[in-house]
């Protein structure tokens, strides 16, 4: 059960949350102006990578707020405030 | 004035444990706003507004709670503190009831299903929290050092949680 | 034997018990084990071979001795309290639940500075220098009474005394007895299994800063014969006299590779028995003396290298420095092969571990997490003298026992390296060494060492541990999470009343829905066929409060819904209604329902009953992640509103009979008042029949509902649930999320082109021109008429093509996704996504079931009613 820093709320177990994937993937602001690789590359590509990942959680069962946290995937450590 | 009265999701439900107890009907609406000139309380803290409780949810979510009937009120208040600017004012009386559990056992009850720490150390009255007991999400507040807590459980999860209390008490009576 | 004075038992308060059948008598603080040894009373005999076995250990490392008591099998006698009237029978290393395990369980949460794990000496020193620092402090160990391996030692007792009444006057320290932390997950968070009274508490406790203070596990030595009853590790045996007041023997062989072992000797020698020491070491340690003169005698350089009895050890083989060997007559063999550091939460926490060379075991070495390991734990032992195997005179290994549970020998192990294998691991699954209930606590390192000196490796590999340290029963870990409490009922203010009509329900989500009502006697066709016909031809109701419901504010709200729906909604006028429908990124289906504007900057947008909260998550993602500069506030006001749908021709006339203003037109909504009560009904048609949908406070649902069947009573209302709902949009083609799509369908595979706006963006739009998303051949959302209009096509049933060899792998081109029986129709239909299911509207398709074939033509998804003519009444 990870303890995961939710900045509002502050520190909370895992079952209230809902992870969101990969951070930092912004929207294209023009999704008609990109080639489908492009666009594939924007739905369902993402990195998986063994170590620090910045990625998304929301707070479903408390403030209800999105938020990013940077996470080591083979620790499970929380490596910065979000 | 309405001909029917109000039926709270727990109509019906005897509490076994005499620290338990339904608050029904309380006025509850949800405000969101980025300002607003009544100073309201920071995370996972109680303030109040014209002498309504004023819960925090969010970074720009308050719960405004009074007695049964104050809706209207609220609303009207709310509405005018938000004046022009930018904000949303809902009334959910009727999303959620309100258990009321107290006393030297309130902690222990809790504990077999909140997975945060309620030690008076770290959560106090005034304080209050967002989060899950057993398997509904509830908002949880401390009222005073008895200890006395307000659980407020959406309407649809209230049988199961007053369910789940009734066995929770079962071993302090 | 049970020693006339000593030990911790209480002799005022005897007990009795039995085993097998046989009655026994013991002491309050015994242990079943140590009240059967002072009756030799044997354990169950071995798993494969039926090999008699005795009691070994005196603690969760007992690899014998297991027992059935009441529902719950396998316990290790060594770990059962004695209670007055306890019935106990032995296992053959395997045992069953016989009846469902309805015990008392229940869990609970703590948070603490500091977790101290055992309450020997190291855990308490601990626990006291926390406890005086004023800190939040949790202890627990598994044992009845703290002490650990000082309740052995009688000579500490006076200590423990004190340590123990100074924790009981520390106000934030709780000590937890009877309680086994089994398992050590991220972030500090732990799990106790405490045993109580007719059953159990299960705690998960989140602490800042753990100290493992868990002890370590004396290990056997692996020679012939090491299984035989009376063959027993020394420190067991110590506490066995030391605790329980019990010898196990009176002519007892001390076999050692440390200095450990000792104390067992001279604890032996003063309760009256015959102590012969053998040390494999070839100088005799200081304390040779001291048995010496305290009437023993020491062997330097001596093994045992094989017993001999039946079914007890009789005698050992010893074998001294020159090799010569001499039988020794005993009844009891007291071995240390030395210990291993108990290091599984350490390693569970994700610390690494170190081969100890002069401990011969593994330590803690790195941590990765706030913990710290003290004591034996950590490596705070004698030095031994590694010794792993001790050759047989016949040059055999099959009745060196590594793994007595699962009755593994070293001759197992030769053959697990003989076929090749290298790895721990892969010898671990070959000879099942260390997968039996103790998980290899005695013999895993032992084994280790084995396979070090087949391989001729220098020292053995790590291992990994798992959760749990000790077996937890299944009834522990579920708790209270049974029945009723299993996961929540989520009910409508209406829920009363389905039960009283006598409503069969579904589970949709969480929420119970009335599924059907039935009359007295009538079937679940029956019923539905009746519910569809007050429907389409009088007057029906259902409780909609399930829909999920989210209010919408701020001047950007229209701009925001624009954005998530395929259509638009940004000039719908106020006091009207739309239906909606979202996609995720990759354009599939996501959710629909509709949307009422209630002001100008104010809607009102319903989503499915089983993605209410997915459909909200989904909002708040989009505007605090890609839009903040939105002026939109989402709020959920599912509960806030009963719904209740007066569905039919005559619906309009229910309604109206409440005194309450109606909704001018189709997709309208006025706020009215019903009975008094504020309402807001809308002209909404989940069936192509006229319908209107009145919304009230939650707490009036039941009142208006009851109003609503007072009012239509003279036309014949009739109360219908989920499934007569899905036959009704069936007929009319209105797919279900989640039913007639599954996360690849896309808005253009249901045939809704309509629904798909081509002048704005929208979350997913960019996806339904990608080329995989626009084939043609793409699986469409079709009607299937069978050609037996009796036939009722399974739903999921597999679709092919006439013709189809159905050899396997047989090629499919859809399935069935609905299919009802249509009062309306005077038949059956389905819904299906068939492949170019619109070219192949006419053809037949196929549905190869086990016993028979269903044959079906394809048709358009809409079978009632095309012209929409009914929705006004």
């Amino acid at each position: 059960m990870l303890l995961i820093p939710c900045p509002w709320c502050g520190p909370r177990d895992e079952v209230e949350f809902s992870y969101g994937g990969a951070a930092d993937v912004a929207y294209p602001p023009d999704p008609d102006a990109l080639s489908d690789a492009e666009w594939g590359e924007y739905v369902f590509v993402r990195d998986n990578p063994r170590g620090p990942f910045a990625e998304r959680w929301v707070h479903t069962a408390g403030c209800r707020r999105w938020f990013r946290a940077v996470r080591d995937t083979a620790t499970h450590e929380f490596l910065e405030a979000p | 004035m309405t001909d029917e009265l109000p039926r709270s999701p727990l109509a019906g439900v005897t509490f076994a444990a005499p620290f338990v107890r339904e608050l029904p009907f309380l006025a509850m609406v949800d405000l969101r706003a980025a300002s607003f000139p009544h100073p309201l309380p920071g995370p996972n803290r109680v303030g109040s507004v014209e002498g309504r409780d004023v819960l925090w949810l969010g970074p720009d979510e308050w719960l405004v709670v009074g007695p049964p009937g104050d809706a209207p009120a609220i609303e009207t208040l709310l509405r005018q503190g938000i004046g022009d600017g930018h904000g949303s004012v809902v009334d959910v009386s009727a999303n959620r009831t309100t258990l009321s559990v107290a006393g030297p056992h309130a902690r222990d009850v809790l504990a077999k299903g909140c997975s945060i720490d309620l030690h008076p150390s770290v959560f106090a009255p005034g304080h209050c929290a967002q989060t899950l007991l057993a398997r509904a999400q509830v908002i949880l507040r401390q009222v005073d050092a008895e200890p006395t807590y307000h659980v407020l459980v959406r309407g649809s999860f209230a049988p199961y949680l007053a369910e789940w209390l009734a066995d929770a008490t079962r071993e302090f009576g | 034997m049970r020693l006339p004075a000593g030990g911790r038992i209480d002799r005022n308060a005897p007990l009795t018990f039995s085993v097998d059948g046989v009655t026994h008598t013991g002491y309050r603080g015994d242990t079943l084990a140590s009240a059967m040894l002072a009756h030799g009373v044997l354990a169950g005999p071995s798993i494969h071979f039926g090999r008699p076995r005795g009691i070994v250990a005196a603690g969760v490392e007992e690899p014998n001795a297991l027992v059935q008591v009441g529902p719950e099998p396998m316990l290790p006698a060594t770990t059962v309290e004695l209670t007055d009237g306890l019935d106990a029978r032995t296992l053959a290393g395997r045992g069953r639940l016989v009846a469902p395990n309805d015990g008392y369980y229940d869990k609970t949460h703590a948070h603490c500075d500091v977790l101290v794990v055992g309450g020997g000496r190291a855990g308490l020193a601990a626990a006291v220098e926390a406890g005086r620092s004023g800190a939040r402090v949790v202890l627990a160990d598994e044992q009845p009474e703290l002490g650990g391996s000082l309740l052995s030692a009688p000579d500490t007792w006076e200590w423990l005394d004190t340590v123990v009444a100074e924790l009981a006057s520390f106000p934030e320290t709780r000590v937890l007895t009877r309680a086994t932390v089994f398992g050590y997950y991220d972030h500090n968070y732990l799990s106790i299994a405490q045993r109580r009274p007719g059953g159990g508490r299960l705690w998960h406790v989140r602490a800042g800063r753990v100290v493992l203070a868990t002890g370590a596990h004396e290990r056997p030595l692996v020679f012939a014969g090491n299984d035989r009853p009376g063959v027993m590790l020394a420190g067991a045996v110590r506490t066995y006299l030391n605790r329980y007041a019990v010898r196990p023997g009176q002519r007892a062989v001390v076999c050692t590779t440390n200095d450990s072992a000792y104390a067992t000797a001279l604890d032996l020698l003063e309760s009256g028995a015959e102590v012969l020491v053998a040390d494999v070491r070839p100088e005799p340690p200081a304390l040779a003396g001291v048995v010496a003169s305290a009437g023993g005698s020491v062997r330097s350089g001596t093994v045992v290298a094989g017993t001999d009895g039946t079914p007890r050890v009789a005698s050992v083989l010893l074998r001294g420095p020159d090799g010569r060997t001499e039988t020794v007559h005993c009844d009891l063999v007291a071995v240390s092969g030395g210990w291993n550091p108990v290091v599984h939460l350490h390693s569970q926490a994700g610390g690494t571990l170190r081969y100890d060379e002069s401990l011969a075991a593994f330590v803690p070495d790195a941590s990765r997490q706030a913990c710290v390991s003290v004591g034996s734990a950590n490596g705070e032992l004698d030095p031994v003298h590694a010794l792993w195997t001790v050759p047989a005179e016949d040059g055999a290994w099959d009745t060196h026992f590594v793994d007595p549970q699962r009755d593994a020998t070293v001759a197992d192990v030769l053959r697990a390296t003989g076929a090749g294998m290298r790895s721990a691991e892969h010898v671990k699954r070959y000879t099942t060494i260390g997968t039996a209930h103790d998980q290899g606590k005695t013999g895993g390192v032992a084994t280790l060492g084995v396979l070090a000196e087949a391989l001729g490796a220098g020292t053995p590999g790590p291992t990994t541990f798992r959760p749990p340290y000790t077996p937890v029963p299944f009834a522990l870990l579920a708790g209270r999470d049974r029945g009723a409490l299993h996961d929540p009922a989520r009910v409508t203010p209406i829920h009363s009343w389905h039960v009283a009509r006598g409503a069969q329900f579904e589970n949709v989500g969480q929420w119970r829905r009335p599924w059907y009502y039935p009359l007295p006697g009538e079937t679940m066709t029956e019923a539905v066929l009746r519910e569809c016909r007050a429907a389409r031809e009088g007057v029906g109701v259902q409780d909609a409060s399930t829909l999920g419901k989210i209010e919408l504010v701020g001047p950007d709200a229209g701009e925001f819904l624009n954005r998530m729906y395929t259509n638009a909604f940004a000039k719908l006028p106020v006091g009207t209604a739309r239906y909606g429908m979202m996609c995720t990124a990759d354009g599939m289906v996501f959710d629909d329902g509709v949307v009422l504007r209630l002001a100008r900057d104010r809607y009102l947008a319903t989503t499915t009953t089983g993605n209410a909260a997915a459909v909200l998550d989904h909002f708040e993602e989009w505007l605090q992640t890609e839009w903040p500069d939105l002026r939109v506030y989402c709020t959920s006001v599912t509960e806030q509103w009963a719904t209740i749908a007066v569905v039919g021709p005559l619906s309009g006339r229910v309604v109206g009979a409440l005194g309450a203003e109606l909704p001018p037109s189709f997709m309208s909504f006025v706020d009215t008042t019903v009975r008094g009560v504020p309402a807001r009904i809308a002209r909404i048609s989940f069936s192509g029949e006229l319908a209107y949908e009145v919304n009230v406070a939650g707490w009036h649902g039941l009142a208006v509902w009851e109003a609503v069947m007072a009012a239509g009573e003279e036309f014949g209302i009739t109360p219908y649930g989920t499934e007569t709902m899905h036959v009704l949009r069936a007929e009319k083609g209105y797919p279900i999320v989640g039913q007639d799509t599954d996360g690849t369908v896309t808005p253009l595979d249901l045939g809704m082109d309509w629904i798909v706006s081509k002048r704005k963006s929208f979350v997913g739009r960019r996806s339904l021109r990608r080329p995989d998303t626009a084939r043609p051949d793409r699986k469409q959302l079709v009607g299937l008429l069978p050609v037996d209009p009796d036939a009722l096509l399974p739903e999921g049933a597999q679709l092919v093509a006439p013709g189809t060899p159905l050899d396997p792998p047989v090629p499919m081109i859809g399935h069935v996704t609905s299919s009802y029986r249509s009062a309306a129709l005077g038949r059956t239909f389905a819904l299906a996504l068939l492949r170019s299911g619109r070219d192949r509207l006419g053809q037949v398709v196929h549905a190869p079931l086990s016993d028979r074939t269903i044959e079906a033509t394809v048709t358009e998804p809409v079978f009632y009613d095309p012209e929409g003519t009914r929705r006004d009444g």
